[in-house]
């Protein structure tokens, strides 16, 4: 198997085993590249990459970009702010546009779940989703694995719990979705407002203990609250939400066992993660962020490796 | 197809200790050498020849390191079959260093010229040489010869030359298929 299942990355409940395990190992090679004194190859030299940001981010689009650059391809980026979507022209109209422009794939980022399939099916060029509303952000998912993967060996079979906002996450569909497929024992954690009616359909487990849930994993994935998209209260204080959900030394000094704390960031600190845990031995974040940068080309390159002419 | 034996264990043996000594008589005693087996079947003939300046004459200093030259080959997307990557695993510097590229078969120097972009993201080699076993002449796409060579073949462009070892065959041999 030296080929992905896709000519698109749409989210993770589109690709197979296989494909996790091939992007994995493309991956292992970037990220010796990535530690050279030249982090670049040449293989993408012919390839064009438009980064279209319909929404806002900052390590996910400095990710990718730095991606596609140490891969030597030519990079544009579009923001949403400053461009003619203000104007009111369509999605696919902005695309084709830039398309014209003998561009070869498309990141997009987009507050619409369901953009990248959308566009995927309009437009002729392979398509990476880089977050759609709440619905998958699968290059996250995939590095969270990677980083689970080699700080314990492997993800089957290991106990995740993904604490926090589940209803309004794309990272925590996506790390299901991707987890599940690895072989992995998923739970969610949160207040039960903040955690979808029939996430169970999914094969997870749902535990609104924080203490119970770090007991019983290996690895403790903590999202963030995203306020931004809530219009109605989901808990009465952020206090409140912390003293339940929050991860604090205390908490982590009480388990019987060393747990693998990640965050996909951005970190409020002192809300979901405390400072002193977010900069332990236990947190993997920053490794998380490396290791984005080399998953990242590994999906860039394995799909650009489809693209005839 | 058919199938004719160019090279058997014995003469390879012969072989890899003549071009071990010719590298001992360029490099002495491989203080300022370093050793690169080309991914993915040049590591075979690296970890050999090394294998023979350390048990045979007595060089335990030589150091080696596998290159893979997948990113930096010219036919990504060109061709049938996707590119699968190796390993690259080279734990020294090579910086001022004299370096010498092992490979198996020198064909068309495609694999070479990749080899050689893809050392620069090490840093300045002070010298580059090539090791081959196998110098298929008259093929070659581009200026590049080998320094040593272990046997110069001429076979036509339809035919094949394999290398076969003990380590991932099961056996030494050289074949021309055809």
């Amino acid at each position: 198997m030296s080929e992905l299942s896709v000519n698109h990355l749409l989210g993770i409940k589109y690709l197979n085993k296989d494909d996790i395990k091939l992007i994995f190992e493309t991956a292992d090679h970037f990220k010796e590249v990535i530690n050279r004194p030249i982090k670049k190859v040449p293989s993408l030299r012919d390839i064009t990459i438009a980064n279209l940001f319909f929404e806002n981010s900052t390590r996910t689009r400095l990710s990718f970009e730095l991606a596609e650059k140490r891969l030597s391809a030519d990079v544009i980026n579009f923001s949403a702010a400053s461009s003619s979507v203000k104007k009111g022209e369509t999605l696919i109209d902005t695309v084709n546009n830039i398309l014209s422009m003998k561009v070869d794939m498309v990141v997009m980022r987009h507050p619409n779940p369901g953009a990248g399939v959308f566009l995927s099916k309009h437009v002729g060029a392979s398509i990476v989703n880089a977050g759609d509303g709440a619905h998958e952000h699968p290059t996250q998912a995939l590095l969270d694995s990677y980083s689970i993967r080699e700080r314990l060996g492997g993800v089957g079979g290991k106990k995740i719990v993904i604490v926090g906002d589940i209803l309004h996450s794309r990272v925590a569909l996506s790390n299901i979705f991707a987890l599940k497929l690895q072989g992995a024992e998923v739970k969610v954690c949160g207040p039960k407002t903040l955690i979808p009616k029939y996430i169970d359909r999914l094969g997870v487990g749902v535990e609104t203990n924080l203490k119970k849930a770090l007991e019983w994993c290996d690895v403790a994935n903590m999202l963030r609250v995203q306020n931004e998209r809530m219009e109605i209260s989901y808990f009465p204080s952020t206090r409140e939400y912390t003293q339940q959900f929050g991860v604090n030394k205390k908490v982590l000094d009480s388990l019987n066992k060393d747990i693998v704390i990640m965050h996909p960031g951005p970190i409020n600190r002192g809300v979901e993660i405390t400072s002193d845990v977010a900069d332990s031995n236990q947190a993997i974040i920053l490794d998380q962020v490396q290791n984005g940068v080399a998953v990242r080309m590994a999906v860039i390159y394995l799909l650009a490796s489809k693209i005839k002419r | 197809m058919s199938q004719k034996l160019l090279l058997s264990a014995k003469e390879i043996d012969i072989i890899l200790h003549r071009l071990a000594c010719q590298l001992i008589e360029n490099h002495t005693h491989f203080e300022h050498t370093v050793l690169i087996g080309v991914q993915p079947r040049g590591i075979f003939l690296a970890d050999r020849i090394k294998r023979i300046l350390e048990e045979d004459y007595k060089l335990t200093s030589v150091k080696l390191g596998y290159l893979d030259i997948t990113f930096y080959r010219d036919d990504f997307r060109r061709g049938e079959k996707p590119l699968e990557a190796n390993k690259t695993n080279i734990d020294f510097v090579v910086e001022d260093k004299r370096v010498v590229f092992i490979d198996d078969v020198l064909y068309t120097g495609r694999s070479i010229r990749a080899a050689l972009t893809a050392m620069q993201s090490f840093g300045r080699p002070q010298e580059i040489e090539l090791l081959t076993l196998i110098d298929r002449r008259f093929s070659r796409h581009l200026p590049i010869q080998p320094n040593y060579r272990g046997r110069q073949v001429d076979a036509i462009n339809q035919e094949k030359v394999k290398v076969h070892w003990v380590e991932n065959e099961g056996e030494d041999a050289v074949y021309l298929v055809g």
